[in-house]
């Protein structure tokens, strides 16, 4: 066992864990944060994706114990305020259908627009999202969500 | 259901020293950790099932970096993927490196991927090879006997395997400064766009002040087991004028130059081809880049 201490969401926290635990796991099991999703445990699909000291990651392909001493946020702590305008942009563009692939796209566009700081061309959208898979909307209204919920963040 | 790996012991070294001390009292059923990016997948499929990982996150501080050497570049280890795509050192002074970093896998594995790790895992299908064997880069190798640079043309010994020894980490890459007028290029074709490279070309060029070319490096990746350099393709081109005329000659001796294998992802001559259409794509590329700068 290996004792972690990692900061979610703004709030402190220390475990015993193995040191083969998946922060994804950790996430969801030991914190009970179920934006955490898995899609193909396999590093592909982007479903599990949450920042960690502040860069989006797969959480599926992190061990837990490589967020000893650093901060996480999920979709949680983004949206502890009420809808983050990323979700809301989604609800209202038909961003998400089955909603499996919808936090982990959430957060790699928040990482995106908080990075970029200014509303971003579709192209340059898409290439953000290359990481998260969705397999109901065809990436349209994603994309028109992220443009809307960008003007409205930076525009 | 998950994908779990098999157990092992965990080891958090506070310097590289320690790290190397680590590895050699462990032996070879130990691996370094770096970003994760190509072992843990491997350990969730039990492709590797290391008895004990030595972390290497805990040496950020000393071996992640950008920094002016002089007449190189130097990149620690454990810089990701994302850290050497931005930096403005390497845009600078050899945008060849920063390119090929910018098409590595997604957003995700670009912020955990270290240039380390990649080049010790020495996939065939990588890009950073391709640039290292297009620039002659230096690898630095860190052992229990201190340090030793190595050539990146002899620190790919075949698919997956290095030249490293055991107990040993890459602690640094250097490339070199590109001078004078120049431009650089990487060119891939892969299956998705977040996927290894079915084949790729890496190329810089620089020209004398007639616009003849006076040094040119190519490096290709997706053709064998190792990055490839087709130096004899290079050497024609010394002297030539740099054109349209010159990146298609260029172009169809380097998909001359190799026998690629034919796999899952490709037939070998689907990637005779795509190489002559990237390195023609590459070369013309440059050529506009070299005259917009004038
Ligand atoms: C979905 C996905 C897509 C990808 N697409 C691409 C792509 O398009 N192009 C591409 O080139 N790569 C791609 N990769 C691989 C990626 O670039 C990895 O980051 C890289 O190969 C390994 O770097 P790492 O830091 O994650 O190393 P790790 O996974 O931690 O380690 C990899 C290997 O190197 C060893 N190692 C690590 N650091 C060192 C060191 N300093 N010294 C000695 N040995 C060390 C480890 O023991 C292990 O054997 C992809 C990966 C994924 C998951
Ligand atoms: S579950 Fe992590 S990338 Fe799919
Ligand atoms: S909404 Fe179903 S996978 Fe994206």
């Amino acid at each position: 066992m290996v004792a972690i201490r990692v900061r979610v969401n703004g709030a402190h926290y220390e475990h015993d864990v193995e040191p083969r635990l998946l922060l994804a796991h950790y996430l969801r099991d030991y914190i009970g944060l179920r934006s955490v999703r898995i899609g193909c445990d396999t590093t592909n699909c982007g479903a599990c994706t949450v920042l960690l000291d502040g860069k989006a990651v797969k959480s599926c392909t992190v061990f837990a114990f490589m967020a000893d001493n650093a901060e996480v946020v999920t979709l949680e702590g983004i949206s502890e305020g009420g809808l983050h305008p990323l979700q809301r942009a989604l609800a209202e563009e038909h961003g998400l259908q089955c909603g499996y692939c919808t936090s982990g796209m959430v957060m790699t566009l928040y990482y995106y627009l908080n990075k970029a700081r200014r509303v971003p061309s579709e192209d340059e959208v898409r290439r953000a999202i290359e990481g998260n898979l969705c397999r109901c909307t065809g990436y349209v209204g994603v994309v028109r969500a992220a443009l809307k919920a960008a003007r409205e963040m930076y525009g | 259901m998950s994908l779990y790996p098999r157990n092992f012991q965990l080891h958090v070294p506070t310097s590289l020293r320690e790290a190397i001390e680590a590895l050699e009292a462990l032996g070879e059923d130990a691996k370094p950790l770096a970003g994760g990016q190509s072992l843990i997948p491997m350990m969730k499929l039990r492709i590797a099932a290391p008895s004990a990982l030595v972390y290497l996150g805990p040496l950020k501080g000393e071996l992640s970096y950008v920094r002016d050497g002089g007449d190189y570049v130097e990149i620690g280890a454990l810089t990701t993927h994302s850290e050497v795509a931005e930096s403005p050192l390497l845009r600078r002074w050899n945008p060849l490196v920063s390119e090929a970093a910018a098409h590595i896998g997604d957003t995700q594995v670009r912020n955990m991927g270290t240039i380390g790790g990649s080049l010790a895992h020495a996939d065939p299908s990588a890009d950073y090879p391709a640039a290292m064997a297009a620039l002659g880069a230096e690898i630095v190798v860190a052992g229990k006997s201190g340090t030793r640079t190595v050539p990146a043309g002899e620190f790919f010994v075949d698919a997956y395997t290095t030249s490293l020894r055991p107990g040993e980490l890459v602690a640094a890459v250097r490339v070199p400064k590109l001078r004078g007028r120049y431009g650089a290029a990487y060119g891939k074709v892969a299956r998705i766009a977040t996927d290894f490279a079915i084949v790729g070309v890496a190329v810089h060029v620089s020209v004398d002040e007639r616009g003849h070319v006076d040094n040119m490096g190519i490096g290709l990746t997706g053709v064998g087991p190792t990055p490839h350099r087709p130096r004899d393709v290079e050497e024609v081109a010394l002297g030539e004028r740099l054109g349209p005329e010159l990146a298609e000659r260029i172009a169809a001796a380097v998909s001359r130059s190799v026998d690629p294998p034919t796999d899952l992802r490709a037939t070998s001559e689907y990637r005779r081809r795509a190489l002559r259409a990237l390195t023609e794509r590459a070369l013309r590329r440059i050529y506009l880049d070299i005259a917009r700068a004038q």
